[in-house]
């Protein structure tokens, strides 16, 4: 089940790669020797229970938090080891839904979708107000451009986050609790449309969830994080986990409760 | 290969858009415009079919072109065969419409016309009074049911506010009183000397720092430190629905975080008063003892012929009530703020501004009634 940290820094698939890698507050430790990969076009879960360091987890792949030992390779670039406009190229192909959303709240929706694509593209005004309906739409916002965060729902605020992360088509999408708050029909859309960004952009998607029905109907692959042992205790086809998991803790996790 | 398009008329009612080479954004594929002429060149088109066979690669250039494509589509009535496009996209474009675009929010609307902005300002500020007002009797209320020992409030709280309110701005207290007795003794001292009068610089500072300095450095000390971070604190909270939790748990927030601002501030402020006058005094006499060739025993002689106790009082409520008024102030912006961290911002900006007003008008009523009373 296991690969080594070599064997998967020769994987010409993965995108990213992450070895042994140790996150910690000062002293207090809260995940160590964390080894796996996530392959090109995947749709990847990262799991466990609250408190584990999930989001802490997604913080370190996405480069704001510095891991205390080890290291997340891009496409076998070490993202630490890299000088500044390295990182900064990396990070030009994440998008990233926090998991309160991360408004501005200074702008509309339709201002947040297009800050990225101003920025970071040659489009002009009237192609970035088409590519910014086109996204709030695929999120279920259509109509909703000339809102100010402040004024909408909280699971608004979730997709309108989303849109944003999609502004620039990137390569990997990171997505904090996504379908958290949302009610079961918006969350199904959401899976719909995760499915078809990878299917249709080959995006590599990287979830923090602990959405049963989400975790089957779109993961690919997933590790557990286990908040006893401070470590990953289990990867793979989340289905499988489920079935045939060797660990009680992750079969519990994945039958809720039942095992 | 870069996007291509090309526009084909198999029938005369009937348009073929054929769709080719590569879709991405970043190449800046074809746009729709060439679309809309020949909808508009052609009235009679009723059918239009998409091949996009010759598509080698797309992403959401490709989207944002059908999107628009449809669009056209659906104002003229004209039906799209999706038959020929990618199944990728044309489920994406499905997705897209699964939700129908919200309508008559308003928020279209053009700007009002300038009279009725000017009216609904002036509403806005006709009804800000009330607001005021309104709040200035919950205040009171607390007051009340805290004289009767009824407030809900934690002494922790009042014990930590004082101490953020109090002994923290001492130094920056210390800075600018000292600095501004040097000043007074510096501007007067340079007429005085020409009387050889150098030792009224001791009356000048003394009376200058006790009766009005003192008092008004103090206050708008205070209205940067400490009413800009009521409003910000209690912003905040409002923001995080902090407010709401306490008013669902029939906690009075007004008795709660109100009341236990206030009093910090009420209470600490005569003494920081006091503090500044003597350190503004010792600032004169730093200027008179190194400058002007006056000893500190003469200058501390001066100091205690001139004062009166009416001076020192006088001074210390008129700092007291600048501590209601920017404690008022900033835990009213603070109540008022909106949802969002911009609102934080206007509140805590919105706090200093009311408070540094209120104290200019009540230090010149003050002034003036002063005068009149002989004080």
């Amino acid at each position: 089940m296991e690969m080594t940290a070599a064997q998967q820094a020769m994987d010409p698939d993965a995108v990213i790669v992450v070895q042994d890698l140790t996150m910690a507050y000062g002293d207090f430790v809260i995940q160590h020797d964390l080894n796996f990969s996530i392959q090109r076009g995947e749709i990847f879960i990262v799991m466990g229970g609250s408190g584990c360091g999930k989001t802490t987890l997604l913080h370190h792949l996405i480069g704001l938090k510095q891991p205390a030992r080890g290291q997340v390779l891009f496409d076998g670039t070490s993202y630490w080891e890299s000088p500044p406009e390295v990182q900064q190229r990396i990070k030009r192909s994440f998008g990233m839904s926090f998991q309160s959303g991360a408004l501005w709240s200074s702008l509309t929706l339709a201002e947040n979708v297009a800050l990225p694509l101003g920025e970071y593209t040659d489009l002009g005004a009237a192609e970035i107000a088409e590519v910014v309906s086109l996204k709030l739409a695929l999120v279920g916002l259509a109509g909703f451009e000339d809102f100010y965060p402040a004024e909408i729902s909280g699971g608004m605020h979730k997709r309108a986050a989303l849109a944003r992360a999609m502004a620039l088509d990137p390569e990997i999408l990171f997505f904090d609790e996504p379908s958290a708050g949302l009610d079961p029909i918006s969350s199904r859309r959401l899976d719909d449309l995760i499915l078809e960004l990878r299917d249709n952009l080959g995006t590599t998607i990287v979830v923090v969830t602990h959405e049963l029905a989400s975790i089957f109907t779109i993961g690919d692959n997933s590790v557990f994080l286990d908040l006893e042992a401070r470590t990953i205790t289990a990867s793979g086809d989340p289905k499988t986990l489920r079935d045939a998991s060797p660990v009680p803790a992750v079969r519990r996790f994945l039958n809720r409760g039942e095992t | 290969m870069p996007g291509k398009l090309s526009i084909e008329f198999p029938t005369t009612d009937h348009l073929q858009l054929v769709l080719a080479g590569s879709w991405l954004l970043k190449n800046s594929p074809p746009q729709a415009g060439d679309v809309e002429q020949q909808l508009t060149a052609h009235g009679d088109i009723r059918n239009i079919s998409i091949d996009a066979k010759g598509i080698t690669d797309w992403d959401t250039g490709l989207l944002i072109f059908l999107a628009r494509v449809y669009r056209l589509a659906d104002r003229q009535n004209i039906d799209i065969d999706p038959a020929g496009l990618p199944d990728g996209a044309r489920r994406m474009l499905a997705l897209a419409k699964a939700v129908s675009p919200k309508e008559g929010t308003g928020k279209h609307g053009e700007e009002a016309p300038l009279l009725q902005r000017i009216g609904l300002l002036a509403l806005s500020m006709w009804r800000a009074g009330p607001e005021m007002l309104h709040f200035l009797g919950e205040i009171t209320l607390s007051f009340g049911r805290l004289v009767r020992g009824k407030a809900q409030y934690r002494r922790a709280d009042l014990l930590l506010l004082i101490q953020d309110v109090g002994p923290q701005s001492l130094p920056i207290i210390a800075l600018v009183s000292f600095l501004v007795g040097i000043i007074v003794a510096y501007m007067g001292a340079v007429q005085l000397a020409q009387f050889g009068a150098q030792i009224y610089i001791a009356n000048l500072v003394g009376l200058g720092m006790t009766r009005e300095m003192g008092a008004l450095m103090t206050g708008v000390i205070m209205s940067g430190r400490t009413g800009a971070a009521f409003a910000a604190q209690l912003g905040t909270m409002q923001v995080n629905e902090e407010i709401d939790a306490f008013r669902t748990l029939g906690v009075n927030p007004t008795d709660f975080l109100v009341l236990p601002r206030m009093l910090a501030l009420i209470l600490v402020m005569p003494a920081l008063v006091l503090y500044s006058d003597i350190v503004g005094i010792t600032g004169g006499m730093f200027v008179a003892v190194t400058a002007f060739d006056i000893s500190t025993f003469e200058y501390y002689q001066q100091t205690l012929r001139s004062m009166e106790w009416t001076h020192i009082w006088g001074g210390v409520v008129k700092g007291t009530i600048y501590a209601i008024l920017i404690a008022f102030a900033g835990c009213l912006r603070g109540m008022q703020c909106g949802r969002s961290a911009e609102a934080v911002g206007a509140a805590t900006t919105s706090a200093v501004v009311t408070s540094i007003l209120f104290i200019v008008i009540a230090g010149a009523v003050l002034t003036v009634l002063y005068q009149h009373l002989g004080i």
